[in-house]
This record gives C-alpha cells, sequence and structure tokens, in this order.
C-alpha cells in the first residue's frame, strides 16, 4: 500500500498548475469564490482555453482530442481545477453526447458534431426526463414516427439544463411502442431551432431557472440525426450515464467547499471568538473534513483497484455519499453566517451588480446555495434508486 | 393535563382559519411581497377586527388577557397560511416588552395603538457582529442633558421594515457583551438619524438593519430601568422563539401534508411512490418528528409566560433546538421524496420549507439553545 501520488503524477499535478495559472481566467475564479453566477460567455472561455490545450475532452478516444490520462490523471485535473475556482465543466457535450458519438455514431455524425462540441459551435442539452419519467426514465413516451426522409418527434422533455443557452439537444424518444420500454427507445439528435421546438425555464427554490421544460411539437429532424441503431437508444443512454467514471464522488469541488467552509467560520465571530474555535462547530467542521477524507480514499480506490468488486455498484455508492456532502458543505456554510444568511438576496448573485449587499460578502450565496444543492440527491440517479442498485447488483437482496 | 385547545381557542383557531384562507393563496401571497408592500393591510385591519391584536393585552387595556398558549394557536395557523403580517415582532414581541416593561404611559399610548392595527412594532436585539448573543451590544447611548443620544447598528430585525415605533438595546454601560448595562429604548422608526436597509427575508417577510446615528431621544423613551433591561430582553426572546417555533410547527404540517399527497398522487415504476418501503419510512420519520415537536411547542407555550427564567428557558430552548433538527431534516426529507417538483419555486412546499428556516435561526440556532440549555440546567 502507498498513499502517495507517483513521480510522474505529481509531475502532471505541476502541469496542471501551471497551466491553470497561465491560463484561467482570474475573474472566473474571483466569481467562484464569491459565489456568483457564471453567465454562459464565462463557461465558453473557459471552454476555449481548455481547447487551447488540448484539455477539453480528456476522455475521448485519441484520435478525437481525447489525453488518454489515466483515472487518477483525470481525478488530479479536477482537483485542481476546482481549487482555482474553475466552474464545473459543462458536461452535455463533452462528458456525455460527446462519448456515445464517439462509441456509437457514424463516420459522418463524427465529422459533423466532434469538431463543433469541440469549437463551442454545438452547444447541447440531454433531454432525457419527461414529466412522467424521472427515476424510470424507461417509460418515457415523446415520440418520434417515420415519415419519409424525417422522425416526426412529439412530447415534452423537463428539467433540460442549460436548454436556455443549447443550440442542439440529444433525446430519448419512443420509437416502437410494440416491444418492452427499454426496447423501443432511440436516441435522437436536434436542432433546437427546428420548427416546433419550445423552451420555457423553470425558476427553482434557489431563485434560479437553470432548468426548462422543452416542448416539441411535430419537430421534423433528418432521419440521418439518429445514433446508431432505431429502438438501441437504452443501450447508449445506459452506457452514457454510466460513463463517468472519475468526478461522481465531487472530491476537487468537496474541497473547494471545504476552503470557503474555513474562510467563512474564520470571518464570523461567536462569543467573541473567530467561529472555527467554537467546539461545537469545530466538530461538525471536523466531521464533514473527515467524511471528506473517507470519500477522497475510497474514490482514489475505487480508480486504482479497477476490476476489483462491483464498479457499478461503487459508483452508486461515491454517487450517493459526494452528493450527500456536497449539500451538507452549503448546510454548514449556511449555518456558520447566522442570521445572515436569511435575507432573500438575488442581486449580489449577478456578476454587474454594484448594489451593497446585506451583511457579510459570504452572505448572499448561502441560501440559494444550500437550496440549489437539494438537487444533488434527486439527479443523475437519486439516492434512493442509488440503494436501489447497491442492493441489487453488490448485494443479491 | 391537556394538550387540547379550550373552546374560545378552538372557536378563533377556526375563524383565523377562515380569515387566512379566504384572504391568501399562492398567487396573493407572492404578488404581495414581489410587487407589494410584503404584507397585507386588510388582513391587518382583519386582524384588529377579529381582537388578535388585543389578545395577550390585559382587559384593562383593551386586551383579552390571553396567554402564550393562545399565541400559539395563532402562531400555528399563521404559520400554515404563510402569513406575512408582523404579527409576532408587533404584538409578540414588541407586546411583551410594554407589558414586562413599560411605563404607564408607555404602555396607555401605544397598546392601544397596537389594538386597533395603527400601530406596528419591532424589536431589535442583534447586532451585525453579536451572532445570537444578546448581551453583545455595541450600539450605546450618552445622556445629554434629559436626552439620550444613541448610535450603532441592529442587525436582521424582524418586522423592522414596517415598524413605525422600533424597540432597541442599548448599551448604557458595562463592557461588551455584558449581560449589565443594557437599556431598552422606543425609537421612532422615522426619527433623525435612524435609516433602515430593508429586505425580504428567505420568507418572503420583511426585516431590516437598523442604523442609528447619533439618534436623539428623551428619558421617557427608555423602557423599563435603566442599565437593567436583560432578563426583560431574554423574556421578550422567548417569547418571541415560542411563537416562531408555534408558526414553524404549522408550516411543518403542511409539509408533511403536501409530501403524503405526492407520495399517493406520484407514479414511477407503475405504481404510486408511496409503496415503496424506503419512501414509507421517510415519511413515518417526518410524522414522528412532527408530533414530538408538536408536544414540545406546547411545553414551550406554557411556559413562555413564566417569570422563572431557567425554566422558561429550557423549554424554550429544547423546541428550538428539537425543530431545528428534526423540522429541519424533515423539511430535507419533504424535497427528496418530490423529486425534482421539490425543487420548483412555483410549487409551494419551498415556502414552507424557508418559513421553517428562519424560526431555526432566528434567536439562535440549534448550537445556540443546546449550550443555553446546558447552561441552564448543568450550571448554577
Ligand atoms: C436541477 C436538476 C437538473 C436536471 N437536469 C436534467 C437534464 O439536464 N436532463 C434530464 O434529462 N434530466 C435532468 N434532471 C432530471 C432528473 O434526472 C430527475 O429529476 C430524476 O431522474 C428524478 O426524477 P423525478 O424528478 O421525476 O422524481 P421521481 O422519479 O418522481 O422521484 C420522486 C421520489 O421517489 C423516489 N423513487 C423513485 N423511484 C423509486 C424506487 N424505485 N425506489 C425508491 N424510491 C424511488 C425518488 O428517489 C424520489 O425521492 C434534472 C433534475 C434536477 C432537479
Amino acid at each position: 500500500m502507498d498513499l502517495n501520488y507517483s513521480a510522474e503524477e505529481e509531475a502532471f499535478r505541476q502541469e496542471v498548475r501551471t497551466f491553470l495559472k497561465e491560463k484561467f481566467p482570474q475573474d472566473i475564479g474571483d466569481k467562484t469564490r464569491a459565489g456568483k453566477r457564471y453567465s454562459n460567455v464565462d463557461n465558453g472561455r473557459w471552454q476555449a482555453a481548455l481547447y487551447a490545450n488540448g484539455w477539453d475532452v480528456p476522455s475521448w478516444p485519441v484520435e478525437h482530442g481525447g489525453t488518454n490520462w489515466t483515472p487518477v490523471q483525470a481525478d488530479i485535473f479536477d482537483e485542481e481545477c476546482f481549487a482555482v475556482g474553475a466552474p464545473r465543466m459543462v458536461p452535455f457535450g463533452t462528458r456525455l453526447v460527446g462519448p456515445v458519438i464517439t462509441n456509437f455514431g457514424s463516420d459522418a455524425q463524427k465529422k459533423k458534431y466532434l469538431p463543433a462540441i469541440r469549437n463551442g459551435d454545438h452547444f447541447w442539452c440531454q433531454g432525457f426526463s419527461e414529466p412522467g419519467a424521472g427515476s424510470d426514465l424507461a417509460s418515457l413516451k415523446t415520440r418520434a414516427v417515420l415519415d419519409g426522409d424525417e422522425w416526426v418527434v412529439n412530447g415534452q422533455k423537463t428539467w433540460t439544463s442549460s436548454a436556455q443557452y443549447a443550440n442542439w439537444i440529444f433525446c430519448l424518444v419512443r420509437t416502437n411502442t410494440e416491444v418492452k420500454n427499454q426496447e423501443g427507445i432511440s436516441f435522437l439528435l436536434i436542432d433546437m431551432a427546428t420548427p416546433g421546438v419550445t423552451v420555457r425555464p423553470i425558476v427553482l427554490i434557489s431563485g434560479e431557472a437553470p432548468v426548462n421544460e422543452v416542448f416539441l411539437e411535430d419537430v421534423r429532424v433528418p432521419k440521418e440525426n439518429l445514433v446508431g441503431e432505431v429502438d438501441m437508444g437504452w443501450t447508449y443512454a445506459k452506457f452514457l450515464l454510466g460513463n463517468e467514471r472519475t468526478g461522481i464522488a465531487g472530491v476537487g469541488a468537496g474541497k473547494a467547499d471545504l476552503v470557503e467552509l474555513k474562510r467563512i467560520a474564520r470571518v464570523e465571530r461567536k462569543n467573541g471568538k473567530p467561529m472555527i474555535e467554537d467546539p461545537l462547530f469545530q466538530a461538525r467542521l471536523s466531521r464533514l473534513e473527515i467524511d471528506l477524507k473517507a470519500l477522497e480514499l475510497t474514490n482514489m480506490r475505487m480508480l486504482s483497484e479497477v476490476g476489483d468488486g462491483n464498479p457499478g455498484a461503487f459508483a452508486s455508492m461515491l454517487k450517493i455519499r459526494g452528493s450527500e456532502l456536497q449539500q451538507r458543505f452549503s448546510e454548514l456554510q449556511m449555518e456558520a453566517t447566522g442570521a445572515y444568511a436569511l435575507p432573500w438576496q438575488q442581486g449580489p448573485l449577478e456578476a454587474d451588480w454594484n448594489g451593497k449587499a446585506v451583511g457579510p460578502d459570504h452572505a448572499a450565496p448561502r441560501a440559494p446555495l444550500y437550496y440549489d444543492r437539494r438537487k444533488t440527491t434527486i439527479y443523475g440517479g437519486s439516492t434512493e434508486v442509488q440503494k436501489n442498485i447497491i442492493t441489487k447488483s453488490l448485494l443479491g437482496l | 393535563m391537556d394538550f387540547g385547545y379550550s373552546e374560545e381557542q378552538v372557536l378563533f383557531s377556526n375563524s383565523l382559519q377562515k380569515l387566512l384562507s379566504d384572504s391568501y393563496n399562492v398567487d396573493v401571497r407572492r404578488a404581495l411581497v414581489e410587487d407589494g408592500p410584503g404584507y397585507s393591510e386588510d388582513v391587518w385591519k382583519a386582524f384588529a377586527e377579529m381582537g388578535l391584536l388585543a389578545l395577550p393585552f390585559p382587559e384593562d387595556m383593551g386586551g383579552f388577557d390571553g396567554t402564550s398558549v393562545d399565541t400559539m394557536v395563532v402562531a400555528i395557523e399563521l404559520g400554515r397560511h404563510l402569513a406575512l403580517e408582523p404579527y409576532v415582532p408587533t404584538v409578540v414581541m414588541a407586546g411583551s416588552a410594554l407589558k414586562l416593561a413599560g411605563s404607564d404611559a408607555q404602555k396607555t399610548d401605544l397598546i392601544a395603538k397596537i389594538i386597533s392595527g395603527d400601530l406596528k412594532m419591532a424589536v431589535a436585539l442583534t447586532e451585525p457582529g453579536s451572532r445570537f448573543d444578546m448581551a453583545d451590544v455595541t450600539t450605546r447611548a450618552v445622556a445629554n442633558g434629559d436626552d439620550y443620544i444613541i448610535s450603532g447598528s441592529k442587525s436582521v430585525v424582524l418586522g423592522g421594515d414596517l415598524a413605525d415605533k422600533i424597540i432597541v438595546s442599548v448599551r448604557t454601560s458595562g463592557d461588551t457583551r455584558s449581560e449589565d448595562g443594557l437599556t431598552l429604548f422606543i425609537v421612532d422608526a422615522n426619527a433623525d438619524g435612524v435609516s433602515r436597509e430593508t429586505y425580504s427575508l428567505l420568507d418572503g417577510r420583511g426585516g431590516a438593519d437598523i442604523h442609528l446615528e447619533n439618534v436623539r431621544v428623551p428619558a421617557s423613551a427608555v423602557l423599563g430601568t435603566l442599565d437593567q433591561a436583560w432578563s426583560v430582553m431574554e423574556h421578550v426572546a422567548d417569547q418571541a422563539s415560542a411563537a416562531l417555533c408555534a408558526e414553524s410547527l404549522g408550516a411543518f404540517e403542511k409539509v408533511n401534508e403536501l409530501t403524503l399527497e405526492y407520495l399517493k398522487v406520484r407514479e414511477q415504476f407503475g405504481r404510486p411512490i408511496g409503496k415503496f418501503q424506503v419512501l414509507q419510512h421517510h415519511m413515518a420519520d417526518m410524522v414522528i418528528e412532527y408530533e414530538h415537536a408538536r408536544s414540545l411547542v406546547c411545553q414551550s407555550s406554557m411556559k413562555a409566560d413564566s417569570e422563572d427564567a431557567a425554566e422558561r428557558g429550557k423549554a424554550v430552548s429544547s423546541t428550538k433546538v428539537y425543530l431545528g433538527e428534526g423540522g429541519h431534516k424533515s423539511c430535507q426529507s419533504a424535497i427528496q421524496l418530490h423529486g425534482g417538483i421539490g425543487m420548483t419555486a412555483e410549487y409551494e412546499l419551498g415556502d414552507f420549507v424557508k418559513r421553517m428556516a428562519i424560526s431555526e435561526v432566528l434567536f439562535g440556532d440549534v448550537d445556540h439553545h443546546l449550550v443555553r440549555f446546558g447552561k441552564l440546567s448543568y450550571l448554577d
């Protein structure tokens, strides 16, 4: 056993640090630390910086721009990015639909879509969930019927993140109603500018509207936009959802949260002393830091013991614990802020705000972030669904 | 023992319920918060007509001699209906401060105006750097002839946005963080030198930070005894906490109702999600928490009038701790059990959850009240 990174891994970490120091836009990091919201332009600038360095699509095959990083390298990269306050990469193009296209797409699709993801021409969103199909995704009803050379699509998607920015959406659609739910689904790429596509924002309890309803009404999609084979979409979707090996646990993000939490606890005062010296608070903080370490080590164990045990169930464990930690960080940050977390302040979260916020600088983002983070145990397979996976596939219950 | 409502309490609980369901719904409330004054003057006037604003005051002042249990009955409905009116700051907080410490002249003048609905008040006990320690007061008053001149800042004052008069805790002697040397002053919200930073809180109710810069008040503005305000401040904060916990309980009841209903109607995998045992158990936990919280809310309301500071403080801190943990966790479960719908602002669940968050934090969070309970119980 050895808890240390190898010399090569340490060298790689240095390389990443140098890159970030030189190329990561500092003002975006400032926004992160101030808890402000990113604009889509910010995401684009960050993506462009990565692209210029050949690091925008690390998980892709090398011939399409991938880096061939080991899982540990990918993890180091994530951690260093979060440490400087880089935004979580919008995953839809680079991490989700990209790999589906590289694995199952036609040559024409690879040629058309892959470069466009990388250079930012295509901004993707994910049209899987529907009002009636959340955890039970396979029950989805959005229908695609072939009419000549086109699929005609009717139905509704919901919870579609970033649809307000996206110009392409990858959808699961029902192409066969005669077979079992999972066997009649296809994977379709739709240009959002096609007539019949309507996007309506959904405001969340955080005050933000990051998700949308997407209505599809007689949307005519060229036949060649179907990925792989007709009725095989469920297989591709499972590949897409299980493709994420690294980053599930969110260790890098957790470390950045911990830094912020300690910063707040040094500024806030209790009984005439910095909050961080309060024994009750220390106990909560310690517990969280220990849990984060356990997560980090478990994540490393999973990455280094590939093939050992059941990776599917392991991924579920990391998702469950990682999402809970994300919630607890935002919770303790809010708690540390005390009564100044109670004023509902949306203005200061906007980048161009120049008013005066109520309370200390760190106060305004606390409640919105706390409420926003409730999503982490719901999306990407809810905690309950992940536990079902563990009990079935690992424990055989 | 009797945990039931009296006949009278049933009556005014029912009429308040009726008033609030007739005058409030999601849209009305949100319009008041987003485009309006943050409360309904009509509802406030209706409270006055129903006698709710007179409830805790002595009969010889036009009141009904009500107890904190009566206040609880009201507060539960305010929470259940997410009423925005400044009942707790005006009637419960300023009301009890006046009852406990007011001179005859102050009582005659101010209580009558509260009862008629013509006066809104707030009580400002915490400061930007004090966290929940009400003894940590840096706002100062210095005597100047027959007057006092006050300077300092007060933070997150519930109802501070609407108040016509604000009762402010001020250091008149002693060291910062000393319980001795504190004095309450009644300050006109529009007096020279008073400025307010007003805002909506998470749940849409209004609050304010209040800045006092060389505010001149006459000696008659002193509420109670000079330098000796601490016990009154503690009692007022306990009354406020008891009432806010009762509000929270009302909201909690709605959180559970909404969630139970959703478990029955939402279907996934061909059945109502309420058929999944793990969700059933979460729901059962929420009900268990609710019932125990209810018992403690009854206790703290029965003790909130007590002059025995330790007995009263322990009861109130117990409820704050219990709801702060059990209610908090139940709110998280409620959102979780709803899935994505629980995340949406349009759905009402979040409004109840946020109402409970206010009660959890104002006048001390879980840690604060754990320590306070410990001090009151194990040290003497
Ligand atoms: C902020 C946010 C962003 C999202 N972004 C996207 C996106 O970009 N694209 C997209 O397609 N989708 C997106 N989603 C949707 C997300 O994947 C779904 O919310 C998720 O699948 C849960 O579905 P649901 O909301 O319908 O909840 P439901 O499935 O109705 O779940 C309700 C409750 O029932 C529980 N439950 C369900 N089935 C079981 C079971 N078998 N056993 C035990 N408990 C069960 C759940 O755990 C949950 O507690 C997003 C959601 C959110 C909140």
